[in-house]
């Protein structure tokens, strides 16, 4: 509104004034090309790199990598993972939100605390937490073993160890979006005669659903990227226990760059995905996500 | 007086009383598997550690190469937190004040760390800084060797930690107010002073809470960091890869002291990030 007000003569000074809180065009240029120097230098070429490495030695070769019998048994386990462990943390987030967000009881900050535990232990330590409890000398261990269930060293452990670290994604990006939202459109719901369930499903899921993608997007690639955690408790047995991020390590530790790239091209692929959907999300329904997750 | 008798009726309650069904079954549930999943395992940890007291975790953490591997993890990951501190400040001015072709593109990928498998950054990064890589043969002419030294876990942890700085430092420069930049302009204040003394100090909450983030995830880094650090006991080996080494050799006591000076130091960084973000929101009014 204010442009139309302002006389050209007026803008002018108006702009000159604006000059005095802005930075000389030689600094501005100047910044630009440090941050976008560093984006490059640090961010851009190790993603580029993959790409490149993967088909240093042609596309034919490239293509090989994936007809091996532990290539493909390392991305149907790494599926199986995030298949099962992505559901389980969804439910997990769902339940978590709504009794945090939509009841007020005591202890509620310290809940939400515990909740984000997960993410600032080191995914070396969420492994051997894992190893303590299930391992042979630990706790947990004789009982199962003496059952005949393998945990450690196999795929339980696995998801076990992925389901650890990938615990707060979903939750975290429920719980600030419903507590937003507030509990009015589910009272109204209820008032009407709707019944508990029907209210969660007609009222509350397509409140939630875009910042419950969101939250089940970053779920999963971290189910699937994840490293050090799985790599403690999985024993690396090819075509068994090798998930895809273990089986580029094992594959670079032979000096077999290109099919150690190519793995590594999957896994990058995923992330570019993941950051275009997410960026998607972030611009389309901005107003349908939580403002508060911005960051993980 | 009815309220009154109201509060006094629902004192015993542990949650106050709503319409709205379900806590009983989403309550119990959210403590049921947060406690199987997240508190057993950890508590495990610490009850394990503290079987060795005080005694046994400061044998371990004095054994030399435990001490070596120590220090070269908080020294590196407070080196990488602060370079990422001073670029992440610079990427998020530019990203936040400044219009140029491409922005929303750099803008997304400064989460790449983010999405990105640690494994797969590992690898990549290695690539690029061995001595025939793109950056390691040109640094290599300069006599600067990257690869398999501190300088490539530096490098690996600067990746991993400069979207902690710039996201968290964005909102608040989208916050500034221009009002005070104007005001501090005619007031006769030089752009460097602006800067200075209006712009940076609200800032300075935000760009701490970064800091302490990215320091906190270096800490406890692995994939991306072993890959190019070339793992030489005394000189390039990081806590976390202790870790494993101990794992490998059946020391479980000693892994267990490792990761129990590693979670403590994780739980005292986010104690000092709450604690920022109480006393900016007393301060600033925002986190």
């Amino acid at each position: 509104m204010s442009d139309i007000l302002i006389s050209p003569a007026l803008k002018k000074t108006s702009l000159r004034l604006c000059g005095a809180t802005e930075d000389s065009a030689f600094a501005r240029k100047l910044l630009i090309f440090v941050a976008l120097l560093f984006l490059l230098l640090f961010l851009f070429a190790p993603l580029v790199v993959v790409f490149i490495e993967a088909t240093r030695k042609g596309l034919p070769a490239f293509l090989a990598s994936f007809h091996e019998t532990d290539a493909l048994a390392a991305i149907r386990l790494t599926l199986i993972v995030a298949a099962i462990s992505v559901p389980a943390n969804l439910i997990f987030g769902l339940a978590a939100a709504w009794a945090i967000a939509k009841f007020s009881f005591p202890g509620k900050s310290l809940l939400i605390t515990l909740i984000d535990l997960p993410f600032s232990v080191s995914p070396v330590v969420s492994g051997l937490v894992y190893l303590l409890v299930f391992g042979a000398q630990g706790l947990c261990g004789k009982w199962f073993s003496a059952q005949g269930i393998q945990i450690i060293f196999a795929v339980p452990g696995i998801v076990l160890a992925t389901i650890f670290v990938t615990f707060p994604f979903v939750a975290r990006e429920l719980i600030p979006l419903m507590q937003e939202q507030g509990t009015v459109e589910e009272e109204a719901a209820l008032t009407l005669g709707a019944s508990g369930l029907r209210t969660f499903w007609t009222v509350t899921i397509p409140n939630i659903k875009w910042g419950l993608l969101y939250g089940v997007l970053l779920c999963n690639a971290r189910a699937m990227g994840e490293f050090g955690a799985v790599s403690v408790v999985s024993g690396h047995v090819r075509g068994l226990t090798n998930t895809i991020p273990l089986q580029v390590e094992i594959l670079y530790n032979e000096y077999n760059s290109v099919a150690a790239f190519a793995m590594a091209v999957l896994l990058a692929s995923l992330a570019l995905v993941t950051l275009g959907l997410k960026t998607f999300l972030e611009w389309k329904y901005a107003d349908a996500l939580s403002g508060r997750s911005r960051r993980h | 007086m009815i309220n009154l008798s109201v509060d006094r009726q629902n004192a015993w309650r542990f949650r106050a009383p709503s319409v709205i069904p379900g806590f009983g079954i989403t309550f119990g549930y959210t403590l049921l598997y947060l406690s199987l999943i997240v508190l057993f395992p950890l508590a495990t940890l610490l009850w394990r550690s503290s079987e060795l007291g005080f005694g046994g975790l400061y044998a371990v953490a004095s054994e030399p190469r435990v001490a070596a591997a120590l220090r070269t993890t908080f020294s590196l990951s407070f080196a990488a937190a602060f370079i990422d501190l001073i670029f992440g400040l610079i990427v998020a001015w530019v990203l936040t004040r400044y219009e140029f072709p491409g922005r929303r593109l750099f803008d997304a990928f400064v989460d790449l760390p983010f999405a990105l498998p640690t494994a797969v950054a590992g690898i990549s990064l290695a690539a690029l800084y061995a001595p025939n890589g793109w950056f390691g043969a040109y640094l290599a002419e300069i006599g600067v060797k990257v690869a398999f030294t501190r300088l490539g876990i530096l490098v690996a942890l600067i990746f991993i930690g400069l979207p902690f700085v710039v996201r968290t430092v964005q909102p608040i420069i989208a916050e500034l107010e221009i009002e005070l930049e104007e005001a501090s302009a005619t007031l006769g204040a030089w752009r460097l002073q602006t800067i200075l003394f209006v712009l940076l100090p609200p800032l300075v909450p935000a760009l701490l809470t970064g800091f302490a983030l990215a320091f906190a995830r270096a800490i406890g880094e692995y994939g991306s960091v072993i890959f190019i650090a070339g793992n030489i006991a005394y000189i390039s080996e990081i806590a976390p890869l202790l870790i494993v080494v101990k794992l490998e050799q059946y020391d479980f006591a000693g892994a267990t002291a490792i990761a129990s000076i590693m979670l403590a130091i994780s739980f005292i960084a986010l104690l000092v990030i709450n604690l920022i973000q109480a006393w900016s929101r007393k301060r600033f009014g925002h986190v």
